[in-house]
Parts: structure tokens; sequence; C-alpha cells
């Protein structure tokens, strides 16, 4: 209570005196702690590979530069491939995540008891493991190839995206709800008319969203053997071939600048 | 036309927010609905349509008793209820059209109403009414462009294009400012003398309530405490309803307040 009485006029301060003493405790132990860690790192760094970064990055430079144009040739199949691993596991993910959702939000689900606690798991799990090891998985199960990475960022952007939309559905407007239910309307005509207009805008930038995601992430599965770019990545990586790399990482950052645009664009339309 | 019998509802909080109402309303009765915050009218008008279930008692519609009725049972008799919200509850990102139809629903299947494609008598009579209510030139504008009178007026048209026999109008006027609010009043009233259409109005204006309707209940603490003819809303009747207040100067200067609106709209014309 920051209003106090001295000598019958009434003083009011932002903090009592034991929050402010409270305050500067919890300040004084953070900043320790944080020196204390940073000398806990700085003791088991090996400090001559840190001095000698400057020399080693600049060498890769000098080796990457300038990108081996012509192997542009034979990375058309592959950046293509990794825009079809992205859009289609988008589009996957899209046609479970939507169920789901709606069967997670609290003022559409089924049953609260049962059918609720279910999805939510699912949104957890599948969202809790990163896609590139469940392209590992997959590769163990349906063999390494375009189809593992597709199947890949599907299951990982189930979750994502039902989470979203299951949130944008239990923030919808009730009372638009009820006027279509009042009108004799059934279940599934209340869901067309009064709760999908209501998240449409939320579903068209999640998807968006998520797309422009996963072409960031199935660039990299291909260095697990998911197809893709990544394949051709590794391959580079893996004999050294630095002005390939360099090549190969403007072909990627032109590919996530065009995403970055598309998804813009849509955003724009929709809202 | 509509009995009400020992309507009691409990929410789950323990709050009792209807004490067993009993209540007729006859063949194309308007009706004003009023009392204090709280007073259990906007349940009362939802228990009705079980929008909100009630805990026990009996709502009559014409010869079919509602509450104990089965979901489809109850969807055919939800269309012969059409509902007028008080923050109008368009669907805001469909076009006027679309809201309009949307009455028709439980008249149409899933798949031709996913399709928008409702018959063209549907189309017809959305025409028709727009154009009653003023609105036949924003039937294609989406329902958030327009203003506040006339979202409302898509939503009175879409409870008429259910072509019921109750209208349960649930504040309308409340969101309006008090020009709009007689004109909506009045659009209501004229429609249901034109279709001899019962209604229940939930109203908080005493003065407008008393210049359209033919009958008023007052509610307070979800008992019946007035039961009468407009005129007969004196200030005692005020106080029993809503509590102590100076009930003579404020209402006489509201209906001041309409005569000079009513000129200037005159003089406007």
């Amino acid at each position: 209570m920051p209003v106090l009485e001295q000598n019958g006029t009434k003083v009011w301060h932002r903090r009592t005196r034991s929050e402010s003493l409270t305050r500067w405790a919890v300040w004084l132990t953070g900043t320790a702690i944080f020196v204390y860690c940073w000398q806990k790192i700085s003791e088991v760094t090996t400090w001559f590979f840190v001095w000698d970064a400057p020399r080693i990055a600049e060498d890769i430079w000098t080796r990457a530069t300038p990108p081996r144009w012509e192997y542009i040739t034979q990375l058309g199949r592959p950046i293509w491939d990794t825009l079809n691993i992205a859009t289609l596991g988008t589009l996957i993910a899209l046609c479970f995540a939507v169920p789901i959702a709606f069967m997670a939000a609290r003022n559409t689900t089924p049953s609260a008891t049962f059918v609720r606690p279910i999805a939510l798991l699912i949104i957890v799990s599948t969202r809790s493991i990163n896609s590139l090891i469940w392209a590992l998985l997959l590769i163990a199960v349906i063999g390494p190839g375009v189809l593992a990475g597709v199947v890949a960022i599907a299951i990982r952007s189930i979750g994502f995206c039902a989470k979203l939309v299951y949130e944008a559905i239990e923030e919808i407007d009730q009372t638009q709800v009820e006027a279509i239910t009042a009108t004799g309307a059934s279940r599934w005509q209340v869901m067309a008319y009064g709760i999908v207009p209501q998240i449409a805008p939320a579903f068209a930038g999640v998807a968006v969203f998520r797309w422009d995601i996963n072409i960031r992430e199935s660039t990299v599965l291909g260095l697990v053997g998911a197809g893709g770019i990544g394949l051709q990545l590794s391959s580079s990586l893996n004999v050294l071939a630095w002005p390939q790399v360099s090549l190969i990482l403007l072909v990627i950052l032109a590919a996530v600048v065009l995403s970055e645009w598309v998804s813009a664009k849509v955003r724009e339309a929709i809202i | 036309m509509l009995r009400l019998e020992k309507l009691v509802k409990t929410y789950k909080t323990g709050d009792q927010a209807l004490k067993a109402v009993d209540l007729t309303i006859p063949q194309g009765q308007v009706m004003a609905l009023i009392g204090p915050s709280g007073a259990g009218k906007s349940t009362m008008i939802r228990c009705i349509n079980r929008l909100v279930e009630p805990t026990s008692g009996q709502v009559w519609l014409e010869d079919t008793e509602l509450t104990g009725l089965s979901s489809g049972g109850l969807r055919r008799k939800r269309r012969e209820m059409g509902m007028i919200f008080q923050e109008y509850a368009l669907v805001e990102r469909l076009t006027v059209m679309e809201n309009v139809l949307s009455g028709r629903l439980g008249y149409v299947g899933f798949w031709r109403s996913f399709t928008r494609r409702y018959p063209q008598e549907s189309v017809d009579e959305a025409f028709r009414l727009l154009d009653r209510v003023g609105l036949l030139a924003m039937a294609d504008k989406r329902a958030d462009e327009l203003s506040g009178g006339q979202r409302q007026r898509v939503g009175i048209c879409r409870a008429l294009i259910q072509n019921p026999k109750l209208l349960l109008v649930d504040e309308p006027t409340a969101s309006l400012d008090p020009k709009t609010s007689r004109q909506i009043m009045r659009l209501i009233c004229e429609l249901c003398a034109e279709r001899g259409l019962a209604a229940i109005i939930n109203i908080h204006d005493v003065a407008l309530a008393k210049m359209f309707v033919q009958r008023v209940v007052g509610l307070r603490f979800g008992a019946i405490e007035f039961d009468g003819r407009p005129e007969e809303l004196t200030p005692d009747v005020l106080t029993t309803i809503y509590g102590e207040e100076d009930w003579e100067a404020t209402i006489e200067k509201v209906e001041d307040d309409d005569e000079k609106t009513a000129e200037a709209e005159v003089a406007a014309l």
C-alpha cells in the first residue's frame, strides 16, 4: 500500500520500502548469478580456438567465394522438392489440424472430459518433437526420400496449427453463435455460419505463417536424407566443396525471401 | 400463444435468475419486459428458445411444450421464434444478404446452406424484407460496414425471414442513439402489427417502452412485480421494480426530449 500518512499529509510512493528492498535483492542475486556463470563458462572454454576464429572464418570465406555458379543447374530439382515438401506438408497438416482444433477448443469440443484431453495430447506431442527428429524416425520407417520429408513436416505442423486455430475458436464472439443457433440451425450449420467466418482470417494467417516456417525447416531435412536441397548441402559439406555450399545457401536465402513475400501478400489480401 | 408455467432457472453458481415465473402472451401482443440489470430479463427470453436450459417449469408455444423437446424437435420450434439481439449479433464477415438468409438455416439442408444455394422464394423474401427496412442497396455489403441502426435492421430481417410466430427481442436499442432507438422500436412494433406477431421486448428505457407497447411486465429478482398497461406504470410502480428514484422528473424529461426529436425528424424531412 503506497499511500502513507506523514504529519497529517498523504504521501504517495510507487512502492513501499519493503517492496523496493525486495526488488533490489532480486536484481542483486540475478547479477551475481550471471557473473558466476560467465566465469564458469570462461574456465571451460578453449580460448585458443576462439582467438583463432576470425582467421578460420576468413579462410572459409576465401574458399567459398566466388560461389560455383554453374552448379545451379543441379539445384533446380532439389529446391523444387524442398518447396513441395513444405507446401504438401503444410496442406496435410491443416487437414488434420482443423478437426483437432475443433475437438480441443473448450466451446466446440464434443466432450470436455474424454475428447479434449486426447486432442490436447496430440497437439503437445506433435509440437514437442522437432521435424528433423521426426524425419530421422520416418526415414527408418518409410525409407529415405521426399515422402519422409513431407510426412515429417506434416506431423510437426499439426500441433502448431491446431493450437493456434483452437485458440482462435475459443476467442470467437459467442453471441454470433447464439444468433445462428436461435434460427433453428443444426450443429454443422452453426459451425459453418457462426464459427467458420469468425476464424477464417486467423486460419489463413496460421496457414501461411506455418508454410513460411516449413520452407525453412524443409531446407535442412535433406541433412538426414529426407529429400530436398539439404541433401546437396550435406554432400557438399562432406567433401568440403565450399563454393557449392555458398551457392546453396544463396539459393535457400532466395527461397526464404520468396516465401516471406508470398505470405506477406496473402496476409494483406485476407485481413 | 406463449405460456410460461412455473419457469425456474438456477445457475450453477446458485443464483436464482428466475423464480417460478408464470406468464401468458396472447396472439399478436407486443409486450415489454422491464426491470433492473440482473433481474433475469435476458435469462427469461433465452429460456424460451432454450439458448439457456431452464432448470424446471414448462414453456408452451401454442400446443407444444418446449422444455421436453429433443434437439431435432427443438430446432423445428426455434424456427417459429425469431430473436433480435442487443449487439445485433450479425456474422460480421458475411454479407448482409448471407446474414438475412441465415434466418432460413432451419429450413434448408447443410450442403445447400454451405454452398449458399437457397430456394428462390427465400431469396425473394430476403429482398422484400430488406426493401421493407430500407436496406435494399446494402444487400451486397459486408455486415461490419454498416452502422448500428442498419445492423439492427438486418438483425430484424434475419428474425422475420424465419417466418416466426413470436419475436424474442433482447435489448434492441441499448447500443443505439435515441433517435435510432425510436426508429428501431417503431419498426419492430409496426412489423409485429403487420404480421400479427407476438413479441417480448427486453428494454431498459421505460419511456421508450411506454410509447410503443400494449403491455408492460416488470421483473425484479427473477419474479414478476408488475403486469399491466403502460399507463399504469406510475412512479410508485417503478419504485417497486427498480428501487427509489425521482421518477416524475426523469421520465417526463425523456418524453420532452422525444417530442423534440420527433419535431427534428419532421423538420429534417
